[in-house]
């Protein structure tokens, strides 16, 4: 820590790392570099393998293959504890620490100062007050963690992890929950251990504080290291463009056509200042027969918070919604439902898949809740949905009595679009719906959704490739920052531009 | 993949597979097997030791034995656990059960009163209200029990054994305050019937489990209430989105507990003809918890079994008997049914299998 000087050597290097789980191959190739004395960004979509990489490198899962060099010595750290000890640390998003505790024991929780009977709380408080007045942090160590705000929480995480070990901090999207003036804290402490030779690694999805803060720039895609960049000699447009991926391909006539035709269908479905306080400011889109509209933006751009507020997951608390010439503002997802919208959550574990029901259940739920519960459909007929829908889809499952949890994240991801395609939607709102399945599944998931386009479905599709939204978008509209920022047709896509909208360059 | 022509949005039909026929390892692996095993032992148990156990007799048109008293005695506790099975399936727990009982017996005890007047030199009975009222009126302050749960459980979001230990306390409280701590005591015979009545030469509280039972196990047969119940219970968040109405369902199972334990009340109120604010139900909640929990239903909640909970009952009344007719004094029966329930609750745990099998 005495040399502020940057080392020649990094002090953490992963190299051809691989991970693969059931279904899904998570890091191929992946590597990082980390030089002591420097904030170095990992960057990337959703999916792209982030977490996945931290984990190997915190010892939460083990990798199939690749090397981890700590001080230029190979490590293999087998737990979180381990990865400690070597001198790696790390917060996490959530704070994960004792709130009804003090501060100055949630430091030093585990490790308590020791003197010949019990514990030295004297020194215990002193060399608390020691390390916060580092981080330039100056309060009552005494008091419960949970007086302080969620900043300070992270500041009391962050000496924890300082004391414990001091060569590599990892900070796993450590500002999600904190507002701006609380960021810049943050970053005044980053700034102060960069000083003092700490290697930090830091991982977000804002554009704005990865180059606030960042020396350097890791940028992720499909689970591989897409390159490593210094902050300065990387434009945002071209981040976006090398986290988002390859040009699109040229598109077919076929769908051109369809493009231009959907456009003059009636409306199925539009919006007027449809918004929601804190989630989305108002948002005016249309949405014709047969259309199918790619949502695109990045994270927490609003996209599935617009896709939440059209299915009445939440409820908006200005605008309307018109339906088929209907209007209304939906209250519950039952009233989106009986108007014929169908949503495919992004979060297929938690909002999706119910685990241990089986297939057929599963597959059936929302037909089943369409009709109401006393109108139960008959045994055979279920049987006969999901048998039908299990072909068509080309599921792969033992049987429709299966528990959906049994099976890969494609397949139970096709499960779900079938539970929606059973209640005959006239318009599916699919959020990420090929997020961490295996690329074959993916392919077959998006010719189902074009093809039920052509038969006059509407689709509101929202995903983070943008390579795959403009592949199969009549149309296009772009947020950024909790709004609409840009609408674009067919053929008038340029992805460039588009690129430009989504980085807030320009435009 | 070639999309079928005629209807958009449906796939054309296939046939359905038939499902798989049981064979023997599969009958073990039933879900009800260990249940079953559990009461089996017990009554092998009392096949040896209790001389006379499964003796049946007729006396005066009424079916009498060890047997028949055993399911007679567990009526309350199976209704009981019938409510409970449902708020568990949908990942609740409702502990004042017991405090229902009371308030119900105490409603119906001190509406009906009664005294027997020699008319004419016949004795007739008179209650104090109408027994049908009160009845009503008993099962109706059980209901308002079971929908304030709900309301706190379904619409403040409260943790479910944080919102019922409100009434667990306040509706046992507010028995003993209606009844100024003391026993009542009712005299009006015809109440008697429901509690120790017979119809057919069974139990009349049997009638009334049976019934329902019959009524649940229809709705779950004829309606979507058990995939509603399990959806919302394995992941209330999914459900929701897929158009399950959650709040309404997690209001009903309450209510319908709630009912049910008014019905058992009446049953205890009627069979010691009286209301004992102070007793009556002490702790059935928990027996109820444990009846459910043995019939191998998660109190994770989503799976569950109606049959197995009722058969949890019987397995701890069972045991309560097989105690009592051993000879086994009375004080050491709490330890003894620990001892059985901590075994049984072994054979379920996940955790317990693996040690058992690192070993092996």
């Amino acid at each position: 820590m005495e040399q502020p000087v940057k080392a020649a050597r990094p002090v953490l290097e992963l190299n051809g790392i691989h991970k693969a789980f059931p279904g899904v191959k998570a890091l191929a190739d992946a590597g990082l570099r980390l030089y002591p004395g420097e904030v170095h960004t990992l960057m990337g979509q959703n999916g792209a393998g982030k977490s996945t990489l931290i984990k190997v490198l915190t010892g939460v899962y083990t990798p199939d293959a690749g090397t981890i060099l700590l001080d230029g010595r190979p490590v293999s750290p087998a737990s979180t504890l381990e990865a400690q000890q070597l001198g790696i640390s790390t917060v996490y998003q959530e704070v994960n620490l004792c709130p009804n505790l003090s501060v100055a024991e949630n430091i030093f929780i585990g490790r308590y100062p020791r003197k010949l009977f019990g514990i030295d709380w004297q020194a215990m408080r002193r060399d608390a007050e020691v390390l916060l007045r580092q981080l330039e942090i100056d309060i009552d160590v005494t008091a419960p963690l949970s007086r302080y705000p969620l900043a300070i929480q992270q500041m009391v995480a962050i000496s924890r992890a300082l004391n414990i070990s001091a060569k590599v901090l990892i900070l796993d999207e450590p500002t999600s929950s904190l507002d701006e003036a609380e960021v810049q804290l943050l970053f005044r402490v980053l700034r102060r251990l960069r000083e003092q030779g700490m290697a930090i690694l830091f991982v977000t999805h804002f554009l704005e504080q990865t180059y606030a803060i960042s020396d350097r720039i890791t940028v992720m895609r499909n689970g591989e290291r897409e390159g490593e960049y210094a902050c300065s000699e990387l434009s945002r447009l071209a981040l976006v463009n090398k986290m988002v991926g390859a040009p699109a391909t040229p598109e077919p006539a076929e769908a051109a056509q369809h493009a231009a035709r959907v456009l003059h269908n009636e409306p199925l479905l539009t919006t007027r200042g449809l918004a929601r306080k804190g989630v989305l400011t108002p948002v005016d889109i249309t949405i014709h027969k047969g259309e199918l509209l790619g949502l695109a933006g990045l994270l927490g751009s609003g996209r599935t918070e617009l896709a939440r507020l059209l299915f009445g997951a939440d409820k908006a608390d200005a605008g309307a919604i018109t339906v088929d010439g209907k209007e209304s503002v939906f209250g519950t997802p039952r009233e989106a439902i009986a108007a014929g919208i169908a949503f495919c959550s992004e979060d297929r574990k938690h909002e999706g898949a119910i685990l241990s029901l089986s297939v057929r259940e599963n597959l059936i739920l929302a037909l089943q809740a369409k009709a109401g519960m006393l109108r139960a459909i008959p045994l055979k007929r279920q049987q006969q949905l999901a048998t039908d829908y299990v072909k068509w889809l080309g599921i792969k499952t033992a049987s429709i009595e299966t528990p959906i949890g049994t099976l890969s994240g494609g397949n139970q991801q096709k499960v779900l679009l079938a539970r929606w395609l059973a209640t005959e939607p006239k318009l599916l709102i699919l959020d990420e719906p090929t997020r961490g399945i295996d690329v074959r599944a993916k392919q077959e998931i998006m010719d189902y959704v074009t093809n039920l386009c052509r038969k006059g479905l509407s689709i509101l599709f929202i995903s983070s490739e943008l390579p795959e939204v403009l592949r199969c978008s009549d149309r296009m509209v772009v947020m950024r920052d909790r709004k609409a920022c840009g609408e674009y047709l067919r053929g008038q896509l340029d992805e460039q531009s588009v690129l430009q909208v989504i980085a807030g360059e320009g435009a | 993949m070639t999309l079928p022509q005629s209807r958009p949005l449906t796939p054309e039909p296939v046939a359905a597979t038939p499902a798989p026929r049981p064979t023997a390892v599969a009958l073990l692996r039933h879900e009800l097997a260990k249940p079953l095993l559990a009461l089996a032992a017990l009554l092998v148990l009392d096949f040896i030791f209790v001389p006379g156990f499964f003796t049946l007799q007729v006396r005066d048109g009424h079916l009498y034995g060890p047997l028949i008293d055993i399911v007679n005695r567990a009526a309350p506790l199976m209704l009981a656990a019938l409510g409970m099975t449902l708020v568990i399936a949908t990942r609740g727990i409702d502990i004042s059960v017991g405090a229902v009982v009371a308030l119900s017996g105490t409603m119906a005890a001190m509406l009906i009163g009664g005294t027997m007047v020699i008319h004419n030199g016949v004795p007739e009975y008179v209650a104090k209200t109408p027994m049908a009222l009160a009845l009503a009126a008993a099962l109706g302050a059980a209901v308002l029990c079971g929908a304030w749960n709900g309301l706190l459980v379904a619409g403040l979001k409260l943790q479910p054994i944080v919102a019922t230990l409100i009434l667990m306390v306040a509706g046992r409280g507010l028995a003993q305050l209606l009844t100024d701590g003391q026993i009542v005591t009712v005299y009006y015979q015809p109440f008697f019937f429901l509690g120790s009545g017979y119809l057919l030469g069974i139990p009349f509280a049997l009638w009334v489990v049976a019934a329902v039972l019959l009524v649940v196990a229809l709705l779950l047969k004829k309606t979507a209430l058990g995939l509603f119940i399990q959806a919302v219970g394995i992941n209330p968040v999914a459900a929701r989105l897929a158009g399950v109405r959650t709040a309404a369902l997690i209001f009903f199972v309450y209510v319908f507990c709630s009912a049910c334990a008014g019905l058992a009340g009446l049953m205890i109120a009627s069979n010691i003809k009286s209301a004992d604010a102070n007793n009556a139900g002490l702790l059935l909640e928990l027996d109820a918890i444990l009846a459910v929990t043995l019939g191998g239903t998660s109190l994770a909640g989503g799976k569950f079994s109606l049959a197995g909970s009722m058969i949890g009952a019987l397995i701890i009344q069972t045991l309560t008997y097989t105690i009592y007719s051993l000879g086994v004094p009375p004080e050491v029966n709490m330890v003894v049914k620990s001892i059985v329930v901590f075994a049984v609750c072994l054979s379920q745990s996940a955790g317990f299998k693996k040690m058992w099998k690192g070993r092996a």
